[in-house]
């Protein structure tokens, strides 16, 4: 199965990566091959096994509904690019979310 | 009125659960915080961190599950939906994709043309993590965008409907029931203002033709700010999709689905950006999150700790106390605490429907008039009995009783004492024969118009007998002179 160009443009848009054509040219080959060995995986029968949800045998694990203090806002805000002590800035978001 | 089109439409239900905690950690969930003070590692995304489960939170998605008698997944699980917004720091929000919560349920309505009931099928519910909230400057494009986490992570429970709305009015009424069902099961405080309750819908309409009807294109409408703005902007969308159709003649499938917002002020939905497509956003298990098995023995004990609720409960006072259909839906809708003291009062007194007329006249005013809650009501339900049996025996009428009440709610004077105060008397039934005989022998000309057919005329003698004794019960008097005029004919 051949990935083309153009679907590696929208899932690199998706993923908002930036590619140069080189790049493009490069992972539509890297991700076709990657399909091809899943096409080997689909060959097999597997109708009697269960989908696995997760490696781990573990389930419901769960904490109780409690409150902690949460990190005081200087900490929160400390890392972004641009703050303005109450609310991280961000580039204005053009339209309605 | 008879529209050239059927409407068809689907809601999507955000509703926040009534949680002290968030969805995956530790931080406080409380509306109005100071902005970014109620985050951590967890909830802003930080490298390294692990979401754990919050039991309250999946318990309430559960009983909601089995509310709408949903299907309970017996293996749940969390993915990962993937899109780009300043809001998600995580750049992903935890949902539930393949295994929701609960599928293939219902919630019955009453329609509001037909009164029939009507089941609105409900295809999934999921529980998932709120986003943040962007605060843009109202000169777009010259400032920054203001980011608040506070509400990232909150959990919320994402209810889909089937497209089994037929009219505006319908969507409104599902959504006034679903808001009384999460009232009733402590799910949701369900506040429009506050954002613990937003609703999208799915709309689009089919056009009657000589060939049958003819679908337009889907068109989700957002930005609907109240049950009102649901009913208005799905009208508006409705009657836009026609006179669309009517100029460019476009059908379902020619055009991507589009979404819209609704303008409150200008009342009219605006375009607003595209949809992705669902596998945009590169659904994946969430490797952090551990599954979900739900025992068929906790789905019992959840289906028999949810209590009665508003529909089977309506039913119940109208076949235990005989109240109408319009009674009961009034009753219900105040929630479960006015409910059981319309059932405490209507035992005691006896009578349903009188008990309900005084609570839902009495009680519910006296409530709006204050801004209070029941709790807040002077009278338990023993001391308005004991009035409403007064009343009901006829020892005070209508009017005499509503004062004996203000008596009784200014003073905290019991009926009997407040009566007393009052100096009302309960004229007993031979003294009211014999002021009727005396204002039916003093006024012949009243006699003779009422026999002649004018019945509205026995008032003046009602106005008569209440000079020659104030206590008269105003009913009776009119009951015993039109009795007493017939016997003479």
């Amino acid at each position: 199965m051949a990935i083309t160009p153009e679907e590696v443009r929208k899932v690199a848009y998706l993923a908002r990566l930036l590619l140069s054509e080189d790049e493009i040219a490069e992972m539509a080959a890297q991700l076709s091959r990657i399909l091809e060995y899943m096409e080997i995986l689909r060959g097999v029968d597997a109708s009697h096994v269960e989908p696995m949800a997760h490696p781990l045998e573990l389930t419901n694990v769960f904490r109780e509904d409690r409150v902690a203090p949460s990190l005081p806002r200087e900490e929160a805000l400390k890392n972004a690019p641009k703050h303005d002590g109450e609310c991280y800035l961000v580039p204005a978001v053009l339209g309605p979310a | 009125m008879q529209r050239p089109y059927e409407i068809i439409i689907g809601l999507e239900v955000h509703v926040q659960l009534l949680t002290q905690s968030k969805l995956f950690c530790s931080c406080s969930t409380e509306f109005g915080a100071p902005p970014n003070t109620q985050t951590c590692p967890i909830c802003i995304g930080m490298p390294g961190v692990l979401p754990m489960m919050n039991r309250r939170a999946f318990e309430l998605g559960l009983k909601t599950a089995c509310a709408l008698q949903c299907e309970i997944a017996r293996f749940t699980k969390w993915d990962r939906k993937n899109y780009y917004y300043p809001d998600l720091p995580k750049n992903y929000q935890i949902s539930q994709y393949d295994l929701p919560l609960g599928r293939n349920g219902y919630l019955e309505i009453r329609s509001p043309e037909t009164g029939q009931s009507k089941r609105i099928g409900i295809i999934r519910v999921h529980l998932e993590e709120d986003a943040g909230k962007s605060m843009h400057d109202e000169r777009a494009g010259k400032a920054d965008s203001r980011i608040d986490l506070n509400r990232c992570g909150v959990p919320l429970l994402e209810i889909v409907t089937k497209p089994d709305l037929r009219t505006p009015a319908e969507a409104k009424i599902f959504l006034q029931e679903l808001k009384l069902l999460l009232n009733y099961l402590d799910v949701s405080d369900c506040n429009m203002q506050e954002g613990s309750l937003r609703v999208d819908a799915n709309i689009n309409i089919g056009v009657n033709t000589p060939e049958g009807p003819i679908p337009t294109p889907i068109v989700e409408v957002k930005n609907m700010n109240s049950f009102r703005a649901v009913e208005r902007a799905l009208t508006y969308e409705a009657e836009r999709q026609y006179q669309e159709f009517l100029e460019t003649g476009r059908r379902l499938g020619q055009v991507p689905k589009q979404t819209r917002g609704w303008d409150e002020e200008a009342e009219l939905t605006r375009p607003q950006r595209t949809k992705e497509e669902s596998s945009d956003y590169r659904y994946f298990p969430e490797p952090d999150l551990v599954p979900v098995v739900v025992s068929e023995a906790e789905i019992e004990r959840i289906r028999t700790s949810l209590g009665e609720l508003p529909q089977l409960l309506r039913e119940r006072l109208e076949t235990t106390y005989g109240i109408t259909p319009y009674d009961s839906d009034v009753l219900v809708s105040q929630g479960r605490a006015l409910v059981q003291y319309f059932e405490r009062v209507a035992t005691l007194c006896g009578e349903g429907k009188l008990a309900a007329n005084w609570v839902q006249q009495e009680v519910l005013r006296f409530l709006n008039e204050h801004q209070v809650s029941l709790d807040a009501f002077p009278l338990p339900p023993e001391r308005l009995a004991e009035l409403l049996i007064m009343v009901r025996d006829r020892k005070l009428d209508t009017r005499r009783g509503r004062e004996v009440l203000a008596r009784m709610l200014s003073t905290g004077e019991s009926a009997e004492e407040a009566v007393a105060s009052l100096g009302f008397v309960d004229v007993g039934d031979a003294e009211i024969e014999k002021i009727c005989r005396l204002v039916i022998a003093q006024n012949p000309k009243t006699v003779a118009d009422v026999k002649a057919g004018k019945i509205k005329a026995v008032g003046g003698l009602v106005g008569q007998a209440k000079k020659i004794n104030p206590h008269v019960d105003p009913a009776k008097v009119r009951e015993m002179c039109l009795r007493l005029i017939e016997e003479t004919a």
